[in-house]
């Protein structure tokens, strides 16, 4: 069994991105800039209903457009539309003018369609029905561990809340799309992807044609966080049609399209009760819980993709613990894997009730969290955590700032999986000792690229300078696609392995036992004319699966404006062994970042008369921005003997949940409801005539209601825990 | 719509010249800001040749380089940059003035090249990111954001190097906050907004803090 070298030359420091100049010159070209000759722009036509029977499309007029060359439609007529924004047809032509103007002349004859887009009433068993023969509601699946009831009865202390999360959008500033040459019979595909293959083997199952006639590249792309994976329809729609045009054909949604059908993190309503003895201990859980994915979710699908279900109690064991989760349909966009499926959501309502929980026993939440934790490796983050944060000196009991803009301190803790599994490599030495290395894998910006020239020079002994790393091409050793933070514990052990197998192999062609230094060129004149490649597979004992990490948040809360100011956040996280300190560093404060988007200021905001989403573009669905980033420390734990694992989605995770305790501890009064704008705030804090100060309304209670009429199923083996996995 | 004056979209954008157009002068005049040069300018469109609404010639100075293209009118910036003359630094992300990843330099000033008609770049010096680095020589700025980590996927990057190209242009010595605020009109989904501040202190001659604290980790530390 391979093994990584005890005191490595280039593993485990800050380097720089082997891509970097290529992306501060504009020399990176991503699928988006792609424009091979004769390329035609493409653009999708979108159901103006949020449900309807569509029964003609007359796309005649837009046929003669001129400048279009091709217009196809997507699905057989007549059929139904479920959301705002389903795609019905598609156009291409020789510019995006030319395309507006023949989208504007296509015609559709349908029938309109009660739709439903507010969760809470679409539980309602006589509510409009996404589809009509089954429930918007799925089947509520139950878990249940130890005689809960009994454990409450009996228990010192019970809080019990109501927890909303919001729907989320991906929004990759590169939207979802590739540019796509159809010729004779074989495809070239420039996927902004998270998954090569993927798109390959999508693409190749709707068009009915062999994989071997499909190339998928995608050397940049511009992010992806879940939502990139497989042929979406953008990409078979822009096959057709570049077939029917013949001529290739650069597909990308606008950011419009973005907001309403390339995926989003699905929403959440949390019911939760936990009890604990006097001491602090946990003892009972129950937790009940619905959201949508769109169309995706609900009785039709059965939770289906993008399923609103995530992992409870999330890091905490409590033995006597009660679980009903479901998903409803509502007439919107699907859900998608959307970074840490289901932990932000589970982590937000078990750190916010464990918080109120200890206020209620007058814990100190770092305590509550140190007793209660089953982690070893996270307890001990708790405490390296609070002494580098100021902990103790900065935590105060909730709303003894006396200010008006009051200060409030926060933690929170998460756990996921990021190990690695199946993925090939090869590494090809040539005659004149410069090496290439090639890999199936796809960089979204994590810097793979990086990391596979820093194994390299590992085990060539080589500055990673002198390795062409070449990613993203269906042509190179297969991997899997970049998702789970599964991509460097995949792709580093392939790759070292393949890259040892080429030293090896030089040492015996060359016959030299030294073969580094001043003799590599040397021993790679010795292959005579012929490159040599050696191949590698991803194997046990290089990476390993299963970390923790806790942060800790710091706000300052306005209580005339509401207007929230995270003012630190402090993240110490686990690792495996760093390949790259510096692209994991940034990869950590991404998740941050993201986190406090989720945790203040995202929000898919949905019109329930009209079934439209209000907010589709970035003046009114509000990303954090330069002037929203805290100070952010990072603290990584390096453990090289654990061998490799992911960090992308365990840095996001906990971040919101941090956040909202702190703005809890800061006012005295929980904002229950993500994101906690200003109004959720004043809210709060009884300054807004007319609305309730916590969100557990009749309206939920009643919702509530209906979600415990429905019989129940027994939870499966994926609804006991999401991707993640517990340390 | 080429060639066809009559199947105009009652719905489609309306650019400011066809705003002034539809209105009468009395209107414009009746305006209370700027009342004048609107008057004034409405006179200087009724007396010009109407362009479009097919292609015409346009010329940009992009790069220090003269480029010829044959655009509609109604083309931004952006799209003759990007479609017209393969010039793809500029990204289109929000095409409405709210991201910066198209942000080009205008005679030195970052403008949203998606907010602008390429007619009316006619005669103005256009720099994109492809236009910094001279021989292959990486700028001051580009350098730091290299050395920083001051990008992810990359795809805001080319905007945020223009941003800051052209903040420290105007001031040398910025501090965080003043980065902060130059660069408060570019958006960074993967969250690169720390290390973009750190580049641009860094180009401005400060140095930076590590990026992060590593802790040697083995079993033992948790005894």
């Amino acid at each position: 069994m391979k093994t990584w070298p005890d005191k490595p030359t280039y593993l485990g420091k800050f380097h720089t991105r082997v891509d970097g100049a290529a992306k501060v010159t504009g020399a990176a070209k991503y699928p988006s800039d792609m424009q091979p000759p004769g390329w035609l722009y493409g653009m999708i036509y979108r159901s103006p209903w949020p449900a309807a029977q569509i029964d003609a499309i007359n796309i005649e007029e837009a046929r003669r457009t001129p400048g279009i060359k091709a217009v196809v439609l997507s699905g057989d007529l007549p059929r139904k539309v479920r959301y705002y924004g389903e795609e019905l047809a598609a156009v291409a032509g020789t510019s995006k003018q030319a395309c507006l103007d023949a989208l504007r002349a296509i015609r559709v004859e349908a029938v309109p369609l009660p739709h439903v887009v507010k969760e809470t009433e679409a539980v309602h068993p006589a509510s409009t029905r996404v589809f009509p023969d089954y429930p918007n509601l799925s089947e509520p699946s139950v878990r249940e561990e130890g005689d809960v009831d009994a454990a409450f009865a009996k228990a010192d202390v019970t809080v019990e809340g109501y927890y909303t999360t919001q729907v989320q959008l991906h929004h990759s500033l590169e939207t979802h799309g590739n540019t796509v040459d159809a010729q004779g019979d074989e495809i070239t595909v420039w996927a902004s992807t998270q998954g090569v293959f993927s798109v390959r083997d999508g693409l190749a199952d709707s068009l009915n044609i062999p994989q071997n006639k499909i190339r998928v590249l995608s050397e940049y792309m511009g992010g992806g966080f879940g939502s990139k994976f497989g042929a979406g329809i953008e990409c078979l729609l822009a096959a057709r049609l570049s077939q029917a045009a013949g001529a290739p054909v650069r597909l990308l949604l606008t950011r419009y399209d973005e907001a309403l059908a390339a995926g989003n993190r699905p929403s959440s309503f949390q019911k939760v009760k936990l009890a604990a003895t006097r001491d602090g201990k946990l003892v009972a859980y129950e937790m009940e819980s619905f959201g949508t994915a769109g169309f995706a979710a609900g009785g039709a699908t059965g939770g289906g993709a993008g399923r609103a279900k995530f992992p409870s109690p999330y890091i905490y064991k409590v033995p006597n613990t009660r679980v009903k989760q479901a998903g409803v349909a509502t007439n919107a966009g699907a859900g998608r894997a959307f970074r840490a499926p289901g932990n932000p959501p589970a982590s937000f309502g078990m750190e916010s009730i464990l918080d109120e929980l200890a206020v209620k026993l007058g814990m100190d939440p770092v305590e509550i969290r140190i007793k209660n934790d089953t982690s070893e490796i996270r307890r001990k983050e708790y405490r390296i955590g609070a002494e580098r944060f100021g902990w103790k000196q900065k935590y105060h009991p909730p709303g003894s700032s006396a200010d008006i803009v009051k200060v409030g301190v926060g933690c929170a803790g998460a756990t996921w999986g990021g190990g690695g599994r199946n993925s090939q490599a090869e590494a090809q030495i040539n005659p004149d000792g410069a090496v290439e290395v090639r890999c199936g894998t796809q960089d979204l910006g994590t810097g793979t690229r990086t990391v596979i020239a820093m194994v390299a020079a590992e085990a060539f002994g080589l500055p990673p300078e002198q390795i062409t790393v070449r990613i993203a091409d269906t042509r190179f050793p297969p991997s899997g696609s970049s998702g789970g933070s599964r991509t460097v514990s995949s792709v580093a052990p392939a790759v070292y392995d393949a890259c040892t197998n080429a030293v090896a192999e030089l040492k015996s062609i060359s016959g030299m036992d030294n073969v580094t230094g001043d003799n590599w060129n040397t021993a790679c004149r010795k292959l005579g004319m012929n490159p040599h490649v050696a191949s590698g597979r991803w194997q046990e004992g290089l990476s390993s699966r299963g970390i923790g990490g806790v942060q800790f948040a710091e706000v300052a809360v306005d209580t005339e404006t509401g207007f929230v100011k995270v003012q630190k956040i402090l993240c110490v996280q686990d690792c495996g062994l760093i390949v790259n300190y510096l692209t994991a560093t940034s990869q950590v404060n991404g998740g941050i970042i993201q986190g406090i988007g989720y945790a203040l200021y995202e929000d898919r905001v949905m019109d329930a008369q009209s079934g439209l989403v209000l907010n589709p573009n970035f003046e009114t669905y509000k990303l954090p921005g330069m002037l929203d980033i805290p100070q952010i420390e990072v603290i990584l734990l390096d453990m090289p003997h654990r061998g490799v694992i992911g960090i992308g989605e365990p840095v996001h995770i906990p971040t919101a949940a941090a956040v909202a305790n702190a703005v809890a501890n800061a006012l005295g009064v929980r904002i229950d409801s993500l994101p906690i704008t200003p109004d959720k705030v004043l809210a709060a804090l009884g300054k807004v005539p007319g609305r309730p100060e916590r969100i557990a309304s009749a309206e939920l209670k009643k919702a509530f209601d209906h979600f415990n009429r429905m019989p129940v199923v027994a939870a499966d083996e994926i609804d006991k825990f999401a991707l993640g996995a517990p340390v | 719509m080429k060639n066809d004056s009559n199947r105009r979209s009652s719905t489609g954008p309306l650019s400011r010249r066809q705003f002034l157009k539809g209105l009468g002068t009395s209107a414009v005049a009746s305006a209370a800001v700027g009342a004048e040069s609107l008057a004034a300018e409405l006179q200087t469109i009724n007396e010009e040749k109407v362009s479009g609404p097919g292609p015409q010639p346009v010329t940009l100075e992009i790069n220090g380089k003269t480029t010829s293209l044959n655009v509609e009118p109604r083309v931004t910036l952006l799209d003759a940059l990007r479609y017209h003359a393969g010039i793809t630094g500029p990204k289109e992300v929000c095409d409405r003035a709210t991201c910066g990843a198209c942000t080009v330099l205008l005679d030195g000033d970052p403008v949203y090249s998606c907010m602008m008609l390429a007619v009316d770049a006619q005669g103005r010096e256009i720099t994109t990111v492809e236009g910094l680095a001279r021989n292959g020589q990486l700028t001051k700025v580009q350098e730091a954001f290299l050395e920083c980590d001051a990008m992810m996927c990359g795809f805001c990057t080319p905007g945020f190097v223009l941003g800051v190209t052209a903040l420290l242009e105007k001031n040398p010595h910025p501090t965080e906050q003043e980065v902060r605020q130059a660069c408060s009109g570019n958006i960074c989904r993967c969250g690169t907004q720390p290390h973009i501040v750190h580049a641009a202190m860094k180009a401005s001659g400060v140095e930076t803090p590590a990026p992060a604290e590593v802790i040697k980790w083995s079993d033992e530390n948790l005894a």
